[in-house]
């Protein structure tokens, strides 16, 4: 198997991580408690995905992390620390919490931590040619001549698979197609090459074959440049291509996580059950979808117990009124779930999902 | 499934061309033939720009086609439109839109959103009957009726599509365009919207056009697939033909394109690539081949050899 799967996560290796961060937003009908304890780690060259349905808070995570919060966001508490090797090579750690907004901006976006966006037309700006969009960051960075930043950009185009660099270079975003927009978006993202890059659902506004075409050049860059990625996105498709280590979230919270194998073929919680057996698999041919019954809670609410119990059919008693601690199931799995306590009542995965699992873990057998 | 049968749908080498100046034509659509039966699905896929949903526009006549021919339960709607043949089609074929926020008017109520069409029409003959109607259409995808008094914004993206669903069903169509009605959700919501309209297809044998370029729903909804690239339709077949025994590179470059949700054979797996230059293909030069009574692929002879050794 990869070895991603069965290297041990070394302490010192970590580039940023988050200890109970807690967001709430303002609004003119009350307050929005979007991010509810998040907890989580991300390792040097490593892609970890945060899944979860929109309104789960996924983006909200990573937006603080970037210092783009909306301005009606608060953060309540926690931590997220970054640590990163300045320019005199000495390692420093940051609380990005307590920086404001406009610090974080000025000193690590784009330069250390880059993003790229969902949708390429929208994230570029029309006015300005594709060549100064990628040479902006080094320039407001680094201080480099224009002559030096022309090069490392027609090496990043070259770099994010486009070819003729000369001729791109010099055109504006809506002379190029979807994918390659989205590539010119990753070329930038590169530019002063970032510790940490955020991915917020990359590949949603293009089709399929192009998809796969990105998230393979995302692949191998990190391959290539060893950077830790983030991935956000709501299609488990993905999440299986990129992902090493995987965080569902639910309603602001994260509900199971772990290394990408245990998750996807021993899901614990509940809802990862759910979200397994809504995808569409090619291969099975019944006629109807699982579906998750209900929509996502109101988060203007206070949530009593576990927020995910309404939609629930395994829910028990104590779902509906005290939230459930995180699990240890083993290995890098945590899950969320008071199923997984001891004393819980023993629920088998559901008859289609554990046919599924089955399946896919001898289609793996031939791979490995 | 489709012997002697006569099909509700009928297009025969339709052409969409859009001319953007005076030397350039866009040719959106460039003759393509299908048929769709009664109470079947038809699924439309391909890649952003080829064409599917030009060819759903018109269809449903949101465009003047250019050449070609559109039989409709008999009769002919792709010349010019007889008044009688126009109500006949705005009211027996409805569409369903992408996006769920932007095809509902902000300032309408759902009830009078679903009523529009109705009243048009002058289908209902008391305001009763059309409120007896849009309440039994809401209860059918699943809202209650005390919701058709809110606004769009009030609902969720998942709720919004099934407004979109009912506003079309209300008329009681025979045939509904679909047009990537379900790229928009998210994907427990998907499945949902996909089986509300499997139900429906099942209680009211409604024949759906299902547009989208994300082929895994597509298995599932669909009796019968095209495969659409660059205007033309380079494979048709039915769902399991097309699966199991896709010929044209195309099709396959779609189908290994779609992310599995096993994470140790999808990080060892690479797409395929299909580029048509490199390739040497011109879908001008091909013709139909036929490798049963449903399956058709686009190919010259000497394409239609390589790829099938």
């Amino acid at each position: 198997m990869e070895n991603t799967n069965s290297k041990k996560r070394n302490k010192s290796d970590r580039v940023l991580y988050i200890r109970d961060l807690n967001i709430s937003f303002e609004t003119a009908y009350g307050t929005v408690r979007a991010i509810r304890g998040v907890r989580l780690d991300l390792f040097k060259g490593e892609t970890i995905a945060i899944v979860g349905e929109s309104g789960s808070g996924k983006s909200v995570t990573v937006k603080t992390i970037m210092g783009i919060l909306d301005s009606n966001g608060v953060i309540n508490s926690g931590q997220i620390v970054y640590r990163y090797t300045d320019e005199n090579g000495e390692q420093q750690e940051v609380d990005l919490v307590k920086m404001s907004q406009k610090d974080i901006r000025y000193k690590f976006c784009g330069k250390h931590i880059a993003m790229v966006f969902q949708d390429p037309m929208t994230s570029l700006d029309p006015t300005m040619t594709v060549g100064r969009q990628i040479m902006e960051p080094m320039r407001e960075h680094y201080n480099i001549s224009l002559a030096e930043a022309k090069k490392r950009a027609m090496e990043l185009l070259e770099e994010v698979g486009i070819d003729n660099p000369d001729k791109r270079f010099k055109q504006f975003p809506h002379e190029l197609s979807g994918g390659m927009r989205q590539r010119v978006v990753i070329a930038i993202a590169l530019a002063c090459d970032p510790d940490i890059l955020i991915c917020d659902e990359p590949t949603t506004a293009l089709d399929v074959t192009i998809q796969a075409k990105i998230l393979e050049l995302i692949k191998d860059i990190q391959k290539k440049k060893g950077v830790s990625v983030i991935y956000i996105t709501h299609d488990l498709g993905v999440v299986a291509k990129v992902a090493d280590y995987v965080a569902v979230m639910y309603a602001g919270r994260i509900v199971e996580k772990g290394r990408i194998n245990e998750v996807f073929y021993d899901p614990r919680h509940p809802y990862t059950w759910g979200l397994l057996s809504s995808m569409p698999d090619v291969d099975t041919n019944s006629r109807r979808l699982f579906a998750i019954p209900g929509s996502p809670p109101n988060l203007m609410e206070k949530i009593e117990g576990d927020a995910f119990a309404p939609r629930n059919p395994f829910a028990l008693n104590i779902d509906y009124r005290e939230e459930p601690p995180m699990y240890d199931v083993g290995g890098q799995h945590r899950v969320a779930s008071w199923l997984c306590d001891p004393r819980a009542p023993k629920v088998e995965v559901p008859e289609e999902l554990r046919v599924r699992i089955e399946k896919m873990k001898k289609e793996a057998e031939l791979y490995e | 499934m489709s012997e002697n049968r006569t099909p509700l749908l009928h297009v025969e080498n339709l052409k969409q061309y859009f001319r953007i100046s005076r030397r350039f034509t866009t040719k959106a659509v460039d003759g393509i033939s299908f048929d769709i039966y009664e109470g079947e699905t038809y699924g439309l896929v391909g890649e952003s720009g080829s064409g599917k949903s030009t060819t759903g526009r018109s269809i449903i006549r949101l465009y003047e086609p250019t050449d070609g021919k559109i039989i409709f339960d008999g009769r002919d709607i792709s010349g010019k439109l007889s008044k009688e043949d126009e109500k006949y089609l705005r009211t027996n074929m409805q569409m369903i839109f992408q996006d769920p926020m932007a095809c509902l008017n902000p300032r309408k109520k759902i009830s009078q959103i679903i009523a529009e069409g109705l009243e048009i029409h002058h289908i209902c003959s008391s305001q009763e009957e059309i409120d007896e109607r849009v309440s039994d259409v809401l209860e059918k995808v699943g809202l209650s009726s005390e919701q058709a008094t809110r606004f769009p914004h009030q609902f969720s993206g998942g709720q919004r599509q099934r407004v979109g669903i009912a506003r079309a069903l209300v008329m009681n169509p025979k045939l509904v365009i679909a047009d990537e009605c379900i790229s928009a959700l998210d994907v427990s919501i998907q499945a949902q919207v996909v089986n509300l309209m499997r139900d429906i297809q099942d209680e009211m044998g409604t024949t759906y056009l299902f547009i989208a370029h994300d082929l895994s729903m597509v298995k599932y909804i669909s009796d019968r697939i095209g495969v659409m690239h660059l205007g033309h339709i380079v494979e048709t077949g039915t769902t399991d033909e097309i699966f199991e025994n896709p010929i044209h590179p195309y099709t396959r470059s779609l189908l290994s394109a779609i992310p599995h949700p096993n994470p140790i054979v999808e990080k060892q797996r690479t797409s395929l690539s299909y580029n048509k230059d490199e390739e040497g293909v011109v879908y001008e030069n091909g013709h139909e081949h036929v490798l049963s009574d449903t399956h058709r692929v686009l190919a010259t002879d000497e394409e239609f050899a390589r790829w099938t050794e």
